[in-house]
């Protein structure tokens, strides 16, 4: 089973086209909200630096788990899914599992190295939209799959129910924030709500079943980490040691 | 069990995700969401997406970039993979078990005498 899963993979990989993305593209913003995004990202990114850095200190396996999930990351945020009952092409975004594992911070270090080599190699995103892009889905993506999964944990919910929901908030509020971006940077003389909901409106028949799958990749990822090494998930203080089963 | 279904809702996705592409690109739809959604509306608006500063989307080079993009990744989250899972014991600690299961052999006699 594992071979073939592999060959599957490798094979998904593969069949990769280009360029079908949320990622708002080069030239879109104008100058000034374009600044405006770099500058809202910014102290995030240096928290995030700083967090890996003491986190790397810490656990030496640290490193390995953030270089594995840097390239599911990039991998998963620029392979176009196509959604049947929408006819179009997005992707997921991988947020959420990075905040679960890492941390909301380092997530965002990990999101806006796989946004920054999608936009200078791949055509993907841009360099003058790298700033909203990272605001939309490395830090709203990541805060918000973090705080979800960290509520219904709270609440007592397992790791798959909170990981899947988790998977799918991040993933809508990566949307919704892009529309807004979108909306606030466009709009001209129209109202903001009124294009912001159009747009929002607009991404929903993708988003809606895309979301799901990122939930429930989310939540497989989760419980198999759990499944497989345990010992990580606590030293990552995603479980409490107490939580592992005999 | 629980891994297998799993196991099992992986390799469905997995199916999906590489057949559908083909379909796609075989009649010319499934454009992505920055042409339907975020392109649309910013034309309406008055504002183009504009040609990347590194323009790799020239033939078949952009195909190549993401052929590369996706194996690299694709590795470098394999082998990362592998190292957080697979955890046996480094060459060292071999050494050290190795070294302790000797002693311990070697002692039994001399144990037994005193």
């Amino acid at each position: 089973m594992k071979p073939f899963l592999l060959v599957l993979f490798l094979i998904s990989l593969l069949g990769a086209s280009p360029a079908h993305a949320m990622h708002i593209s080069e030239g879109i913003l104008p100058f000034n909200w374009a600044l405006f995004w770099y500058l809202v990202a910014v102290p995030f990114l240096a928290l995030g630096i700083r967090r890996l850095q003491s986190a790397a200190k810490e656990d030496i396996s640290f490193k390995p788990l953030v270089g594995l999930i840097t390239a599911v990351v990039f991998v998963i945020s620029c392979m176009p899914i196509p959604v049947p009952t929408a006819g179009t092409c997005s992707h997921p975004c991988g947020t959420a599992i990075s905040a679960i594992l890492l941390g909301p911070c380092v997530s965002v270090v990990v999101a806006a190295v796989a946004l920054l080599i999608q936009a200078l190699f791949l055509s993907h995103g841009g360099l003058t939209t790298l700033g909203a892009n990272i605001m939309s889905m490395g830090i709203m993506g990541s805060f918000a799959g973090y705080f979800v999964f960290r509520l219904l944990r709270g609440l007592r919910l397992s790791l798959g129910v909170a990981g899947f929901f988790a998977g799918i908030i991040a993933d809508w509020i990566t949307y919704a924030s892009t529309s807004a971006e979108l909306a606030a940077g466009i709009r001209g003389t129209t109202p903001f709500f009124e294009l912001f909901r159009q747009i929002l409106l607009s991404f929903i028949p993708t988003q809606l079943p895309l979301g799901i799958l990122e939930g429930a990749l989310t939540s497989g990822m989760i419980v198999l980490l759990y499944k497989k090494r345990p010992d990580l998930l606590v030293s990552m203080r995603v479980i409490k040691a107490e939580e592992i089963k005999a | 069990m629980k891994i297998r279904k799993y196991q099992a809702l992986g390799f469905i996705l997995l199916l999906i995700n590489c057949c559908l592409p083909l379909v796609a690109s075989a009649e010319e739809k499934w454009p992505g969401v920055d042409e339907t959604v975020v392109g649309k509306y910013a034309k309406e608006h008055g504002r183009e997406k504009r040609v990347s500063y590194i323009n790799t989307d020239q033939g078949d080079l952009l195909l190549f970039v993401f052929l590369l993009a996706g194996v690299l990744g694709g590795f470098t989250a394999g082998y990362s993979w592998c190292l957080l899972i697979n955890k046996k014991p480094a060459a060292k600690d071999q050494t050290a078990a190795a070294e302790d299961s000797l002693e311990a052999t070697t002692k039994k006699p001399s144990e037994g005498k005193s």
